[in-house]
C-alpha cells in the first residue's frame, strides 16, 4: 500500500506546470477568446489580441515535450504512460485553463486509436501536434475547440446508463473534414475560450469500438476531466486566498472575518478530499481494476462537485471586483462550470455508481 | 502508488474478521444479547467486558507496543483492524479517551514511570480515563480556563480548586487527565500543567448528567480543595512540565481530530449500511423521495473519499510528510459526514424514523460530532488561518 506518485511522475508533472506558467499565462487563456464582441455587444476577451500567436505555440510546445503522445504506445512515437502517469498532467492543464482540446486528443482519441488501430492515419497528427481531436459524448452536439479539430469521435451509450459504450468516427457535412473549417461557426457559450461548435449536420461512420474498448475511452475522458477540476478548483482557491489576505475593509484584511474563511476552508475541504479520489481512479484504470469505471465516476462526481462550490464561494468571497471581465478569475471560473457537466456531470456519475452498487 | 494490501496485511484481515466473529457472537450471548449502550451505568459494564475481551486477544491497542499489550502493528493494520472492527458491527470503544487521547500524549511526552504504568493498564480498561478540558466558562475558548493546582510543597503535592464539565462517560470512569492553571499570575495559554488525577480523591465530586440522546454519558467534575499527591501515580502526575500544559495538550488534539479517533472503517461500514438499508426499502419505492438514491450513492462516495485520503495521509506520514493542521480538514469531514449519513438513513425510514432504533440513536450521537472535540466553527477558523494562511482576526 502507498498512495502517493512516484518522483519521476511528480518531476513530469513539475516540467509540465513549468512549461504552462511560463507559457499558458492568463494573457495566453484570454488570446484563446475570440476577438470583437458577443451577441449582446460586450467585448468577451479584455485584452485577447496581444497574445494571439502564443496560443498555439502552447500546443507546439507540449508537443514537443511529447505529452500529447504520453498515452500513445511507443510503436506510434508515444510515451507509452498509464493514466497514473498523465492525471498529474491533466491537472496542471486545468489550473492553467490550457485553451486547446487535450483531454479529447491527448487522452481519449490518441490513446483508442493506438489501441484499436489507426485505419484513418491520424495518430501521427495528433502526436506530433499537427491535428487536434474532438469528442461529442452522451449525445451532446458540441464540439469543444470545434474549429480546429480533425477528427471526430461520438462516445455515447446504446440505451441509458446500463446499455452498450459506442465509439463512432464522425464526419461529413459541415462536421469534421481534413483541416480546420471556417463554416463550423463558433456557438455563444459562456467560456469562449472553448471555441464550442455545435454541429448542425454530420454523419456517422463505422464503429471504432464497442464495449469496453469505448468504454475505457470514455472514463479516460471522465478521468482527465476529474483532474483539470482539481486544477481549475485549486487555481480559484489559490487567487480568491491572495485576494481576501490583501484586500481591506473596516480597516481589516477581507480574509481575516470568519463568514470568508469559513467559505474558502470549505472549499479546501472538499477539493482535499476530491483529489485522492481521482488519483484513485488513475491507479484503477492504469491497473485494469474492474471496479475502474465506479473509481473514475467517483472521481468526477466529487471533483465537478468540489468545483462547483468552488466557483460560488470564490466568487463571493472577492466581491465585484470578479464579477469583472478584467480581472482573471472568470478565465477558470467559467471553464470549470463547463468542465462540471461535460463527459457526465455529478448526478449522471452518481446514477452509474447507484447500478454499481446494486441500488 | 499501489492501492492493494500485502499478502500479510490480507492475513491479518482475516485473522482479526474470524476472530472479531467469534468473540462478538459470544460476548452477545454472555449478556442475553442484550447490549445497553455503553453510556449508561448497566451498559458500560457491559462495554468493559468486551474491553477486556479485546485485551486478552491483543486486539485492544494493536498498533501500540506488545509490553504495552498491543502488537505493534503497522498504521496499515490499525486501518485493516479498524475496518474489520466496524464492519463486523463492534461496538462504541468506552476507553476511547485514554487509548486515542491520553495515549499519544503519554508516549510522547510520559517518563518512562508513567508509560510503564499508565498505558498497560489503559489497554487492559483496569483504569479508565476521561478527559478534563472543558469548564463552564472555557469551552471553545479553551485557553481561558480556570481550574487552579496550587503547589503544596510541605505535603507534596497538588490541591486542585474549580470545575470541569461535558467530560464523557465521567460518571464512570476513575481516572481524568486535564488542564489546570498552575501558575495563578498567568493568562491564556501561559502557565497550565497537564495532570493526571485519580478521582477517588477526598474532594472530587462527580455528577453524571444526561446528553440529548438520553444517555448519561456526560459528567461535571468539582474540586474542592481536593490535594493530589505528587506520588498518586509512578512518575507522577505532570505529564510533561509544569507550565507546559498547552503544548502538551495541543497533541493530544491533533489526534483527537484526526484520523484515529474517527478511522474510515466507521463510516465506510455506515455507508454501507446506509446502501443495503435503501436496497432493503426500495421495494416501498413509490412513497420515497426520488432524489433518495442519488444522495445514498453521494454518502457512499464521501465515505469512500474519507478512506482514500486516509491513504495518502498515512503515506504522506510514513515518508515524513506530515499532515499538520490538515487534521481539521479531516475532523470536518467526518463530523458532518456522520450526521448525513443518518439524516439519509432517517430519510429512508420515513415516518419510522421517530422510533427508537439503530438510526435514530446514531442519528443522534452524530449530531454531537460537530459539536465535540473543537467545533467545527472553530476547526474552520484553524484550516483557514493554518493551512490556507489567511490573517488572525
Amino acid at each position: 500500500m502507498r498512495f502517493a506518485f512516484s518522483d519521476d511522475q511528480l518531476a513530469f508533472r513539475d516540467a509540465v506546470a513549468d512549461l504552462l506558467s511560463k507559457e499558458c499565462t492568463p494573457e495566453v487563456v484570454r488570446a484563446a477568446w475570440p476577438d470583437g464582441t458577443d451577441g449582446h455587444g460586450a467585448r468577451k476577451g479584455e485584452g485577447a489580441r496581444a497574445a494571439t500567436e502564443r496560443v498555439g505555440a502552447v500546443w507546439s510546445a507540449l508537443a514537443d515535450m511529447g505529452v500529447l503522445g504520453i498515452a500513445v504506445s511507443e510503436a506510434n512515437g508515444g510515451l507509452a504512460m498509464t493514466e497514473l502517469d498523465w492525471v498529474l498532467l491533466a491537472e496542471e492543464t486545468g489550473r492553467h485553463a490550457l485553451p486547446h482540446p487535450f483531454v479529447e486528443t491527448a487522452c481519449v482519441v490518441a490513446p483508442l486509436l493506438d489501441s484499436i488501430g489507426d485505419a484513418d492515419e491520424v495518430l501521427g497528427g495528433l502526436v506530433d501536434g499537427s491535428r487536434q481531436a474532438g469528442t461529442m459524448v452522451l449525445g451532446s452536439t458540441n464540439v469543444a475547440w470545434g474549429d480546429s479539430v480533425t477528427y471526430l469521435v461520438d462516445l455515447n451509450l446504446e440505451s441509458g446508463v446500463e446499455g452498450r459504450w459506442l465509439a463512432r468516427r464522425v464526419k461529413g457535412g459541415l462536421a469534421v473534414g481534413d483541416g480546420p473549417d471556417s463554416r463550423r461557426t463558433l456557438a455563444d457559450s459562456v467560456d469562449a475560450g472553448r471555441h464550442v461548435v455545435r454541429l448542425g449536420a454530420w454523419e456517422t461512420g463505422s464503429e471504432l469500438a464497442t464495449g469496453p474498448d469505448a468504454e475505457r475511452a470514455f472514463d479516460r475522458g471522465a478521468l482527465a476531466t476529474a483532474a483539470q477540476l482539481v486544477g481549475l478548483s485549486s487555481r480559484m482557491l489559490d487567487l480568491t486566498v491572495s485576494y481576501v489576505a490583501e484586500r481591506r475593509q473596516f480597516g481589516v484584511p477581507v480574509g481575516s472575518q470568519q463568514a470568508v474563511k469559513h467559505k474558502l476552508a470549505d472549499v479546501a475541504m472538499k477539493l482535499r478530499f476530491a483529489a485522492p479520489a481521482v488519483y484513485a481512479a488513475a491507479w484503477s484504470m492504469s491497473g485494469g481494476s474492474p471496479e475502474a469505471s465506479r473509481s473514475v465516476s467517483t472521481a468526477k462526481a466529487l471533483a465537478s462537485d468540489a468545483a462547483r462550490l468552488a466557483v460560488a464561494n470564490c466568487l463571493q468571497c472577492h466581491g465585484a471586483i470578479g464579477y469583472t471581465v478584467e480581472y482573471d478569475l472568470h478565465l477558470y471560473l467559467k471553464r470549470a462550470e463547463a468542465l462540471s457537466r461535460a463527459w457526465g456531470d455529478a448526478a449522471w456519475h452518481r446514477r452509474r455508481v447507484a447500478v454499481t452498487l446494486g441500488i | 502508488m499501489d492501492l492493494t494490501w500485502s499478502v500479510d496485511e490480507e492475513a491479518f484481515r482475516v485473522e482479526v474478521r474470524a476472530w472479531l466473529e467469534t468473540e462478538l457472537a459470544a460476548w452477545r450471548t454472555r449478556h442475553d444479547d442484550q447490549i445497553l449502550s455503553g453510556d449508561t451505568t448497566e451498559g458500560f459494564a457491559q462495554h468493559l467486558d468486551w474491553e477486556r475481551t479485546l485485551f486478552d486477544g491483543r486486539y485492544a491497542v494493536v498498533s501500540w507496543p506488545e509490553e504495552y499489550g498491543g502488537r505493534a502493528a503497522s498504521r496499515w493494520e490499525w486501518l485493516i483492524f479498524e475496518e474489520e472492527y466496524y464492519r463486523a458491527g463492534g461496538p462504541q470503544r468506552v476507553t476511547q479517551n485514554g487509548i486515542f487521547l491520553l495515549a499519544p500524549t503519554v508516549f510522547e511526552f510520559g517518563n518512562p514511570d508513567q508509560q510503564a504504568h499508565i498505558l498497560p493498564r489503559m489497554a487492559a480498561a483496569r483504569d479508565l480515563w476521561c478527559q478534563g478540558w472543558s469548564e463552564p466558562n472555557a469551552g471553545s475558548d479553551l485557553a481561558s480556563l480556570t481550574c487552579r493546582a496550587s503547589r503544596d510543597d510541605e505535603r507534596g503535592g497538588w490541591v486542585l480548586d474549580g470545575q470541569k464539565t461535558w467530560t464523557t462517560r465521567g460518571a464512570f470512569c476513575d481516572h481524568l487527565f486535564g488542564l489546570f492553571r498552575t501558575d495563578p499570575e498567568s493568562t491564556r495559554h501561559k502557565g497550565l500543567t497537564y495532570l493526571l488525577v485519580p478521582l477517588d480523591l477526598d474532594g472530587v465530586t462527580v455528577r453524571g448528567f444526561g446528553r440529548l440522546d438520553g444517555d448519561e454519558g456526560f459528567a461535571e467534575v468539582f474540586f474542592d480543595g481536593a490535594f493530589v499527591p505528587d506520588d498518586a501515580l509512578p512518575g507522577g502526575v505532570v505529564l510533561g512540565g509544569v507550565g507546559e500544559g498547552w503544548s502538551v495538550a495541543m497533541a493530544t488534539t491533533s489526534s483527537e481530530r484526526g484520523l484515529t479517533l474517527r478511522s474510515p472503517g466507521r463510516f465506510c461500514a455506515t455507508a454501507d449500511r446506509l446502501v443495503d438499508l435503501y436496497r432493503s426499502r426500495s421495494r416501498h419505492a413509490e412513497t420515497l423521495d426520488p432524489g433518495l438514491r442519488d444522495r445514498v450513492v453521494q454518502r457512499w462516495m464521501e465515505a469512500e473519499a474519507y478512506r482514500l485520503q486516509t491513504l495518502q495521509t498515512v503515506t504522506d506520514d510514513a515518508e515524513g510528510r506530515s499532515a499538520g493542521a490538515g487534521s481539521s480538514f479531516v475532523k470536518l469531514w467526518w463530523s458532518e459526514l456522520d450526521v448525513s449519513l443518518h439524516e439519509t438513513a432517517l430519510d429512508i425510514l420515513g415516518a419510522d424514523a421517530e422510533l427508537d432504533g439503530p438510526w435514530s440513536k446514531g442519528w443522534q450521537f452524530a449530531l454531537s460530532g460537530p459539536i465535540y472535540a473543537g467545533t467545527n466553527e472553530i476547526q474552520r477558523n484553524i484550516a483557514a488561518e493554518r493551512v490556507l494562511g489567511l490573517p488572525r482576526k
